[in-house]
């Protein structure tokens, strides 16, 4: 499923090049939205409901999630690197 | 009372709301700078929305929006609405939850802290330090410049006397330099008083506030245009090229026939047409990179952060697409409809208009009522703050965690003594950026949020090698840094330091030459050098966390 839901989300990104919808400013779209940016509302739509199928589907194993946990504190854990 | 002076009553009271709800979330805090700087990582989903949407969505997403529709036409929404809908999630979801993690686990603040362990160098913390300093800047200057031009559109007449103006439509105005002076103060004050928990309430309440006010008001000044479906027919009379985002040689026939024709008889043409401005198919599809910026702001890295679980994420991931949509399509109707808009046989927008920062409230001041032009004032003084803040904030929070509190030594340091060095700098950047943002302030929001952004999108390989590939080193860290730092300045300086605004590299936008250049350094360099030490590993790529999403290596 996670291969289905992010493939999805990749087609997503190549239709939001829509070059079929480059050219019209004619058709309107509720009388008033040209066809152009209506596509691109309707990719807004489109990529919720993927990210919402990502998030049902695709959630990561988080080692340490943090629900009902004690919050840590602020900068008490940074070792500082080496150089 | 006259319509200036009804904005500046609107505006005042809203600032004073403002600074109370500031006040009072400083009394939930604990008093210690890990409530300061991460709201001891309690902020659940709701909130977490906000402040993200909120902080990524500024002056650019409603001045910066309409002014580039007025300009470019409906292809601006494609360019960074539906795009910043697919990548902004991904990086709240691919990006932000595994750092959330991290900074859960190991304590960290600032992204400097985690690239510093994550890449086994102190150094590396002094490298990013200015790099990412440096482009805040930029992105503070959009809302500082934003908030200064509108106050001073809005509040014209209100004190003639005081503030006598050459040019009409700004006589009687609150002065620019003013009007920016005061949204800075505002914002320092309940920064200073409420630390993250505060922005996070004041991006909720102005959140909610600029999304209400944008919708009434896109309905107001289509009622005024006669309806939606007659605004835009007026477009497809005069400037047909504006609902399209390709532009072809009959589009510019079309557009050299009007002007011709509005020249020889300015009077009876009404509108005088804009002229066409369309995108390449490489740059449109090169605009992707730039939302890629989200995954390296150091603004979002701290809110990420406060999160009271990865679960807080959920909600943001998926109902951020459709908070873009709904602020955003109104914006581009309205700087559409302004290329054409007439209201009693006269053009709203001037004819000769060369700051198209000003398209959203000279249309707000001319086709609403006083009181909802005050109102919308505060709406999108609301989305500029809202972001200024979270910068703020970071800003304070960078120089104290990972400069004084870093070389001083942590211990040393009491938490009020962090708190005062935090806002100290914070102070010291203001007064930088004010001082910038008065000399540039008819500089295009939308350019500087462009070059900004892609500077951020250029260290994105960076973030993204650092949570995913083991291979990812040291030395690949550095190369990528500063690959990343060499390529804008070269592609900056190139563009004749963004004078030149249809600037294209390769006929691509320079953001997906910067980011091609960045990761091939990382990845390249990387290979090259020794992998980081299997202590990192182990601390970086545990077993539950390879079962996520994405594999590790």
């Amino acid at each position: 499923m996670k291969i289905v839901v992010f493939g999805l989300i990749v087609l997503l990104a190549v239709a939001h090049q829509s070059y079929w919808w480059w050219d019209g400013s004619d058709f309107l779209v509720l009388g008033f939205v040209p066809v152009g940016l209506a596509y691109h509302a309707g990719v807004s739509i489109t990529a919720a409901t993927l990210w919402a199928m990502a998030v049902k589907f695709c959630w990561p194993t988080i080692a340490h999630d943090g629900e009902g946990a004690e919050a840590v504190g602020a900068g008490d854990g940074n070792t500082g690197g080496r150089s | 009372m006259n319509a200036g002076m009804t904005s500046v009553v609107i505006i005042v009271c809203y600032l004073g709301l403002l600074l109370t709800l500031g006040l009072l979330s400083s009394r939930s805090s604990r008093g210690t700078s890990a409530d300061y700087f991460l709201a001891s990582r309690g902020i659940g989903p709701f909130l977490l929305l906000m402040s993200l949407f909120g902080t990524t969505m500024t002056a650019f997403a409603l001045v910066g929006s309409s002014g580039e529709a007025f300009k470019s036409g409906i292809g601006v929404y494609g360019k960074m609405a539906s795009s910043s809908g697919i990548i902004h999630s991904a990086c709240f979801f691919l990006v932000g939850i595994k750092l959330w993690s991290f900074g859960k686990r190991h304590g960290y603040v600032t992204q400097i802290q985690f690239f510093r362990d994550r890449f086994e160098s102190d150094k590396i913390g002094l490298v990013l330090f200015p790099v990412l300093v440096g482009l805040v800047i930029p992105y503070l200057l959009i809302g500082v410049i934003s908030s200064g031009s509108v106050i001073q559109g809005m509040t014209a007449g209100a004190f003639p006397e005081m503030f006598p103006n050459d040019i009409a439509r700004f006589n009687g105005s609150v002065p620019y330099w003013l009007g920016a002076a005061v949204i800075c103060l505002v914002v320092m004050i309940y920064v200073f008083f409420g630390g993250v928990r505060g922005t996070a309430w004041a991006n909720a309440f102005q959140t909610i506030v600029f999304m209400i006010l944008g919708c009434v008001t896109f309905w107001v000044i289509a009622a005024e245009l006669g309806g939606p479906a007659a605004a835009t027919k007026l477009v497809q009379q005069h400037n047909p090229a504006k609902l399209k985002v390709v532009i072809t040689p009959q589009d510019m026939d079309h557009y050299e026939e009007k002007l011709a024709a509005y020249t020889a008889d300015p009077v009876a043409e009404v509108i005088k047409p804009r002229k066409p401005h369309g995108i390449g198919q490489l740059a449109f599809l090169t605009y992707l990179f730039i939302p890629l910026s989200v995954g390296m702001f150091p603004h979002l890295f701290q809110h990420w952060l406060t999160a009271r679980s990865a679960k807080s994420f959920r909600l943001s991931v998926i109902a951020h697409p459709l908070m873009i949509m709904i602020v955003w399509v109104p914006c581009v109707l309205i700087g559409v409809w302004a290329t054409s808009a007439v209201v009693h046989g006269k053009p709203v927008i001037p004819p000769n208009l060369a700051n198209s920062n000003l398209v959203l409230t000279i249309m707000v001041k001319k086709m609403t009522s006083p009181v909802l032009g005050g109102f919308l004032t505060a709406g999108i003084l609301a989305a500029i703050m809202s972001s200024l803040d979270s910068q703020f904030l970071c800003v304070g929070s960078i120089f104290t965690n990972d400069i004084a509190a870093h070389y001083v030594g942590r211990d040393k340091l009491t938490d009020k003594q962090k708190l005062f060095i935090g806002r100290g700098f914070v102070i010291f950047v203001v007064a930088v950026t004010y001082f910038i943002a008065v000399q540039w302030k008819s500089k295009s929001v939308f350019q500087m949020a462009i070059w900004c952004f892609s500077g951020f999108a250029s260290l994105f390989p960076l973030v993204f090698a650092s949570v995913y590939w083991r291979r990812a080193s040291k030395a690949g860290a550095y190369a990528c840094v500063l690959t990343a730092a060499a390529s804008w300045i070269y592609l900056f300086r190139d563009s004749g330091y963004g004078a030149n605004r249809e600037y294209l590299f390769l006929d691509m936008m320079p953001v997906a030459t910067m980011v091609i250049w960045s990761s091939w350094a990382m990845i390249v360099v990387s290979l090259m050098s020794p992998p980081p030490s299997r202590e990192t590993l182990d601390k970086f790529f545990t077993p539950a966390d390879s079962a996520g999403a994405s594999p590790n290596a």
